[in-house]
């Protein structure tokens, strides 16, 4: 068995949950990584070190700018067709599950999306009905495409392998389908959400954006990422990218604190996992208070500003 | 000019707001005598494509739902939204239950080329099954575009110009068409549809195929090992003040 993972990266350094990515190809086989885009030989040498990677095939071209899948897929079905994987595993973020599935159609095989566990090279574990039911299903396809939760396997470690990188094999790039044009980031100082320690998120409670300075007052003495659930964003507070939820990003930190979030079905969905969670929340009845290890029955204009002065007192 | 002819797909999934039970042999859920609905994300992407033709950039939209008989309700909610025929490519109930998106999607493909259409919009994901595929596998199968997770679309030249919700941010692409689009949360809010809309609905034309029709094998591609309930999380405890808190946060190392 042999597994490609196709590495998610912004051609300077490796997306987090490549590295948690990695570790599930292990358990399925060898692993080769797949780095393609432009100007991106940097990131394939960083894979290379990465603990379990044996192999690194590079592509870089302008045609991959953007990754758009339409570019990819030619490329995966000519490495496909090459080295004869047996399973091809991408992270379950935007990106893999842009790619993956077009090129599962490519190959005549059912991809299997965001699995949380592994049981044996072709059963996997997944969640269906935003998180409510759990799934375990084994697939009768010769070659397994897959999309992993990054937030269910440990990261694997950056250090300590010794990958060979080689160019990947000569394939038609063009691609004059479709078009990258520019993006627009949030751009912040704290973590990044689906790999930060400690995640701060606000709901529809925080009553409006502004409020929401509170929470990063609090993140920024904590050193964590700030979220938000799909009330509060569709409320306009604050970007989409900030959502916690089945819709939105899916988070299981050491520490999950959820400021004026009822906990909704949807929002649970996509941070139960948290070791520990903290709910801030004035009405004693909200659901939130159902998961969280410690539950606080308090106006969160009061907690909150406390909560910042206590823990900075060291 | 003609405007696009647009497929727009339509899945009938257990209703968003029920509370989903799991079998007690643990084959799947409980689906008999509960509520069922339009998928969300789909309902989206009807809204899109209906908006397209009050906007005259669209000519006609198809509607197409595969599954057993019940899915004709969910395309007559499409025909009541601004839809203006539909395909049943109707299944067994027990078939159904192991079509996967590679299905579906092969079948779309097949009634993109057959009703030349020059857009197919499906939702992102179905919320049953989670899967997010079906609009991507699309696209491949007809070697078309796909601007998936979309927020935001226009008309640019003969091209499309498309925001999408990614993880970082926005981002936006161009595609040329014909084209599959995917619709996210923040494409549109889809209209409810009125009661003379409804009425209307009952005459337009629905058509019944099935997968074969189309000469699409619709073989199981996985076998559902299990199916249970997650693991349940025992509530906590409340603590009493901000600083009981901190100091069990402190305790444990977490702040």
């Amino acid at each position: 068995n042999s597994t490609l993972v196709i590495a998610e990266h912004n051609n300077q350094k490796l997306i987090p949950s490549t590295l948690n990515t990695i570790t599930a190809a292990s358990s399925l086989g060898e692993v080769t990584c797949l780095v393609a885009g432009t100007q991106c030989a940097q990131v394939a040498a960083e894979v290379a070190k990465v603990k379990g990677v044996k192999k690194v095939i590079l592509a870089d071209n302008e045609a991959y700018k953007g990754f758009l899948p339409e570019a990819l897929t030619p490329l995966l079905l000519a490495a496909q067709k090459q080295f004869k994987f047996s399973h091809i595993v991408a992270p379950a973020t935007a990106f893999g599950k842009n790619v993956a599935p077009r090129l599962a159609a490519k190959l005549d095989v059912s991809p299997i999306s965001d699995i949380i566990g592994i049981k044996d090279k072709e059963t996997f574990v997944r969640t269906i009905y935003a998180g409510n039911a759990i799934q375990t299903l084994k697939s009768k396809d010769d070659v397994k495409v897959i999309t992993v939760r990054g937030t269910a396997f440990e990261a694997a470690e950056v250090e300590g392998g010794a990958g060979a990188v080689e160019d990947a094999p000569a394939c038609d790039a063009k691609n004059d389908l479709s078009q990258f044009v520019g993006q627009e980031l949030s751009k912040s100082d704290r973590p990044e959400l689906t790999s930060a320690g400690t995640v701060i998120s606000g709901g529809r409670g925080m009553k409006n954006g502004e409020n929401f300075k509170l929470l990063y007052d609090l993140a920024d003495k904590m050193g964590a990422a700030v979220g938000a659930s799909r009330a509060a964003v569709d409320a306009g507070f604050v970007p989409n990218d900030m959502q916690v939820g089945q819709t939105g990003k899916i988070v299981a930190p050491d520490l999950y604190v959820a400021v004026g979030i009822s906990g909704a079905i949807q929002h649970l969905a996509g941070m139960k996992d948290s070791k520990v969670i903290v709910a801030i929340n004035k009405d004693p009845e909200a659901p939130i208070f159902q998961v969280a290890d410690y539950g606080i029955v308090q106006d969160l204009f009061k907690a909150v500003p406390e909560m910042t002065d206590l823990v900075s007192k060291k | 000019m003609s405007g696009f002819r647009i497929l727009v797909g339509c899945k009938r999934v257990i209703d968003y707001a029920v509370k989903v039970r799991v079998k007690p042999d643990k084959t799947g859920v409980v689906t008999e005598g509960v509520k069922h609905s339009m998928n969300p994300f789909d309902e989206i992407a009807v809204e899109e494509a209906v908006r397209m033709k009050e906007k005259k950039l669209a000519s006609e939209i198809i509607a197409v739902s595969c599954g057993p008989q019940q899915c004709q309700e969910t395309l007559r909610t499409a025909l009541a939204m601004g839809v203006d025929r539909a395909i049943h490519v109707i299944t067994e109930p027990k078939e159904y239950e192991s079509m996967q998106p590679i299905h579906v999607s092969k079948i779309l493909s097949k009634i993109a080329t057959e009703e030349k259409a020059d857009l197919v919009i499906v939702g992102k994901q179905a919320i049953d099954d989670d899967c997010n595929q079906t609009g991507q596998m699309t696209a491949s199968l007809l070697d078309w575009p796909q601007a998936t997770f979309a927020s935001k679309i226009e008309k640019s030249n003969g091209d499309l110009s498309v925001m999408r919700e990614i993880d970082g941010g926005l981002e936006t692409i161009k595609v040329k068409v014909p084209a599959v689009l995917t619709s996210d949360l923040r494409l549109n809010e889809p209209r409810y549809a009125t009661l003379p809309n409804i009425m209307k609905a009952k005459k337009k034309p629905l058509v019944t195929k099935k997968p074969s029709d189309y000469g699409v094998d619709i073989t199981p591609r996985q076998e559902i090992v299990s199916v249970e309930d997650p693991p349940v999380r025992q509530a906590g405890q409340k603590v009493e003040s901000v600083e009981e808190l901190v100091t069990k946060l402190k305790e444990a190392g977490l702040v």
